[in-house]
């Protein structure tokens, strides 16, 4: 049995983006503010702390899911993915990034480290997704710039060329 | 905002887990998914003492047929649920409701006994449950019971739980719905709480309506397969009136019983 008293302050460790990443916790430290304030991985948002708007979105073990509204300590030993994880070494961009930059699946940018991860963890189940299903998956978000073509289009396009459908356009816009 | 201090265990076995109801009982919160817990922790809505975390407890992950219900252990997420090759077949309405249920990305960690035990009234689970006659397993140091839809959830937020018990399961009779269901939802967004839900079987002879979103917890009504359509629509009226209905941001409860009256028949006719 794992037992940490109120205010405890206990060492924590993971597997975060395929690197040991370790910190301090107490056991109400949310993995959200824990990836950005403790290991400095600002790539994950914070925006409405209660699960509704899906900007804190990361991967936990493969699986899409809300960093707000998941307790730091309980990742102890698993593996968890950000938005850091996506583009390769040398910081090219994949091909739901490029997509995104393609189709204007962004302004701010502050919602976009959620959705990426939500469709990483999506297309790698379902390869060919409908528009009623992008659809569906990206109502687990908010986006207060897109109006929400954009993205639409952008994962059917990341989907299809994922699938190996259609040629990338050469090399994405400068970063 | 961030939840108030509290203190974190993990056992190891059920057994270990009711010890710690045992000892704390209404200080405790119970932790599986987290999905409706964690954003009322954040919001300060509870402020537990300790969290018992049983989210990877094997002996609750198990999804299996068991006299003749689907029983579905307290750690299985609803991800997991949907994705049970034999879910169809064995308990068609979920497989209808399930995909209603909060958001992609919550469904994978959210859990199907945790939303039950949330007992949230708009919620498609605890709908379910009181539509298909379910019931819920709860286990406490002093042994363990099994309690009926219809008597477990009794208000807003509110169930037959005690204390010391924890939920290690629910069960969905097999087959309900097989004969015909329905189910649809009327909220702002997909995946957002529902404003009404109305879920509907065929079940021998009649047909079982549950309407969730409009009194304090799902209601149920029973019709004869071969009424009129005149008794039908008096049935749906009286029945909105009889679950009354509130008024919040979202909508009055005139418009939500209105939704029950335009809901019902469309969803009654699919599964009838």
């Amino acid at each position: 049995m794992r037992r940490i008293e109120r205010d405890e302050i206990v060492s924590v460790s993971f597997e975060l983006n395929g690197k040991r990443a370790a910190g301090t916790a107490q056991p109400r430290t949310l993995l959200s503010d824990f990836l950005r304030q403790t290991l400095g991985a600002t790539g994950t948002h914070v925006g409405c702390e209660h699960g509704v708007c899906g900007c804190c979105t990361v991967m936990i073990d493969g699986v899409a899911c809300r960093s707000c509204l998941t307790l730091a300590v309980q990742v102890e030993g698993r593996r968890v993915e950000t938005v850091e994880s996506l583009a390769g070494d040398e910081d090219r961009l994949n091909a739901l990034q490029r997509a995104f930059n393609k189709h204007h699946a962004l302004q701010c940018g502050f919602c976009t480290p959620g959705i990426l991860m939500s469709f990483t963890d999506y297309l790698g189940r379902n390869p060919k997704p409908s528009e009623d299903e992008v659809r569906e998956v990206l109502g687990g978000h908010i986006c207060r710039c897109t109006g929400y073509a954009g993205l639409v289009a952008a994962v059917l396009d990341a989907a299809r060329e994922m699938r190996g459908e259609t040629e990338p356009e050469g090399e994405p816009h400068a970063a | 905002m961030k939840p108030k201090s509290f203190a974190y265990v993990r056992p190891d076995s059920v057994e270990e887990a009711v010890d710690l109801l045992a000892q704390h009982g209404e200080d405790a919160r119970i932790i599986a998914g987290g999905q409706s817990l964690m954003a009322m922790l954040n919001l300060r809505l509870v402020e537990p003492s300790i969290l018992v975390d049983i989210s990877q407890l094997k002996e609750l992950s198990e999804i299996g047929v068991r006299d003749g219900a689907v029983e579905v252990g307290a750690s299985v997420t609803q991800a997991r649920l949907l994705a049970w090759p034999e879910l169809k077949a064995r308990a068609p309405f979920i497989a209808l409701a399930l995909p209603w249920v909060g958001h992609f990305q919550t469904r994978n960690r959210g859990t199907v006994c945790g939303s039950i035990a949330h007992a949230d009234p708009s919620s498609e689970l605890p709908l379910s449950l009181r539509l298909l006659g379910g019931e819920v397993v709860l286990r406490s140091k002093k042994g363990s019971r099994k309690v009926k839809a219809e008597a477990f959830q009794q208000g807003l937020l509110t169930t037959a739980r005690r204390p010391d018990e924890l939920i290690t399961a629910v069960r969905f009779p097999v087959g309900v719905g097989a004969e015909g269901a329905g189910f649809r939802e009327v909220a702002r967004r997909h995946g957002d709480f529902a404003i009404v839900a109305v879920g509907a079987v065929k079940v021998a002879g009649s047909i079982r309506v549950a309407v969730g979103g409009v009194a304090d917890r799902p209601g149920l009504l029973e019709l004869p397969a071969g009424g009129s359509e005149a008794e039908r629509r008096q049935a749906i009226e009286d029945f909105a009136w009889e679950l009354g209905g509130y008024d919040d941001i979202h909508a009055s409860a005139r418009y939500r019983r209105d939704l029950v009256r335009r809901l019902a028949p469309i969803i009654i006719s699919e599964a009838a």
